[in-house]
């Protein structure tokens, strides 16, 4: 029994570790619920854009704060928010597929925050940094502001809950319920805008599509009404999250990809085995 | 909050003069004029991509005509919450994590206005609404588990807790087996008894001649608007639909090319 509890406790004697093992609890439940409507919406390929897109500006702040992580998370947001309505604006125009046009921006930008971060010499460290995260670089204000940020966009999905319900449900419903319909779909993407600042320094750019959709789509396999996905999702990526930094840490691997890595080998259980949408199930 | 349009009421229910709409330049509906009297049913036909989805979203005030003008007790249709949509089963995800009930308490959204949460008054239009359309023991369903005919009623429950007025139907009958658009005809009529005005977009003139009070025959242009005996005949059905309507037992089926999933093309 000892045994056990040293073998939890022992990673929390670092305050690296602790605040490693919020930063990844907190990120996990507020990409889970927002993940909840990316899932529903058909978004992922637009939350796999989203957070690639604002590689520059992160490039742009890195530069411009001599290295300091600290003012990424604003840099991040500021990108962020920016790119999530510039998106969504392109998708609307028509001229060209919405998903060539996502495809074209999401990759030119991240080449060219690729570009810019090579000026700097010390740029392969970092760069994976921004790539699969670091949740363990995480320092105390950045928790803060983690947590305050997070809270803010949990805070919005249960306030306007009927609204983005009716708009992702039945968009001629909300319009004939004379509900702003583009007022709700904005605000939506500046939440997943934030939500993707929140969790950059977590799980990086390239793998944050992966918290965005696999809780949640697991959660799908296990529910049927909209708050029980959001509550499993949310404590799936919260339970991965813890996981994934154990593993980390004993098995000596990237905590982005541990973390990521356990909420995929969950899926693939849900998916064989679910009681009613599981493979297993419905093969017989 | 929502503002809700004052309803005059020595103002037809809807009032739509020279109405027509493009897209991308080509006209999906031209110079259409016609109103309705609170409390009757109008069977909406014509060939497909004939405009009759474009019509319904424009009088629902989700899409705005180009020209022309549509009014409700007065006001433009955007005032009005009391205007029900009963969308295409097609059109809405129903693997949608929502019970029956949740659908059915959208429908309320609009008076529950910001923040608001469901009190008990709002539960007992939603439970009304599934005792009109006979759905009370299905409320706690996922709606991916219902039938076609099943989901289509709980979308009329649905404009029903909206206190919907107007109630506009894109094509409830389509894939339906014919047990169900019976029943589902027959519950058209309970919603007149309820002072209900319907619009519904229909394939068969057989069921638009039997069930409705008005028939509505649209092509781009509004090209004949009465009763069945008016718009039935077979010098305005030809100019309508050209070679293509086919008689099947004596019946006049509309839909020439495949089952009643096909969609209009206008949308």
């Amino acid at each position: 029994m000892t045994a056990v509890i040293n073998w939890l406790a022992e990673p929390l004697q670092y305050g690296f570790m602790q605040r490693g093992l919020v930063a990844s609890v907190v990120v996990g439940i507020v990409c889970a619920v927002v993940g909840t409507y990316i899932v529903l919406r058909g978004m992922a390929f637009f939350g796999d854009a989203l957070a690639h897109t604002i590689l520059p500006g992160v490039a742009v702040g890195y530069l411009v704060s001599n290295g300091a992580r600290e003012p990424l998370f604003w840099w991040a947001l500021g990108t962020s928010v920016i790119a999530s309505l510039g998106i969504g604006a392109i998708s609307k125009s028509g001229r060209i597929k919405e998903d060539t046009a996502i495809g074209i921006i999401f990759a030119g930008m991240f080449a060219l925050g690729i570009a810019i971060i090579s000026t700097v010499r010390s740029y392969a460290v970092d760069l994976s940094h921004f790539l699969f995260g670091n949740v363990l670089g995480v320092t105390p204000q950045n928790l803060v502001w983690m947590i305050v940020f997070g809270g803010a966009v949990l805070l919005v999905v249960v306030a306007f809950y009927k609204e983005f319900l009716a708009i992702s449900f039945d968009p001629i419903l909300a319009a004939t319920l004379r509900l702003p319909v583009n007022v709700y779909n904005n605000l939506m993407l500046v939440v997943i805008a934030i939500t993707v600042a929140v969790a950059m320094q977590a799980v990086g750019v390239a793998l944050m599509v992966a918290m965005l959709v696999t809780p949640a789509a697991t959660a799908s396999l296990l529910t049927r009404r909209l708050p029980a996905m959001m509550m499993t999702s949310a404590m799936l990526a919260a339970f991965s999250g813890v996981i994934g930094l154990y593993a980390s840490y004993y098995l000596g691997i990237s905590s982005g990809s541990a973390i990521v890595l356990t909420a995929t080998i969950i899926f693939a259980i849900a998916f064989l085995f679910a009681p009613r949408r599981g493979l297993l199930r419905r093969a017989k | 909050m929502i503002h809700h349009a004052r309803h005059q009421k020595d103002q037809p229910i809807l009032d739509v003069s020279e109405l027509s709409i493009r897209y991308d330049g080509r006209p999906a509906l031209e110079d259409v004029s016609f109103h309705l009297n609170p409390g009757e049913s109008v069977a909406v036909v014509g060939p497909n991509g004939a405009g009759k989805s474009t019509l319904l979203k424009v009088v629902a005030g989700v899409l705005r005509p180009t020209t022309g003008r549509v009014t409700v007790f007065g006001s433009g249709p955007a005032g009005h919450v009391c205007i029900g949509y009963v969308p295409q089963r097609s059109q809405v995800d129903m693997r949608f994590p929502v019970s029956v009930a949740d659908v059915v308490m959208m429908g309320r959204i609009a008076r529950l206005g910001l923040f608001g949460m469901p009190k008990k008054k709002d539960w007992e239009f939603v439970h009304a609404a599934l005792e009109t359309v006979g759905m009370v023991e299905l409320e706690n369903r996922q709606i991916g588990e219902l039938s076609g005919g099943q989901q289509q009623r709980m979308f009329i429950a649905r404009s029903l807790a909206q206190e919907a007025e107007l109630m506009l139907m894109d094509e409830p009958l389509a894939g339906l087996d014919s047990p169900s658009q019976e029943g589902l005809l027959g519950l058209l009529g309970e919603l007149q008894d309820r002072g209900v005005t319907v619009m519904v977009a229909i394939h068969d003139l057989d069921q638009a001649a039997r069930y409705f009070d008005r028939i509505m025959l649209l092509n781009h242009r509004l090209l004949a608007f009465g009763t069945a005996a008016d718009v039935l005949t077979p010098e305005i059905l030809h100019h309508a639909y050209g070679g293509k309507l086919r008689f099947v037992e004596g019946r006049a089926i509309t839909d020439t090319c495949c089952d009643g999933d096909a969609h209009d093309g206008s949308d």
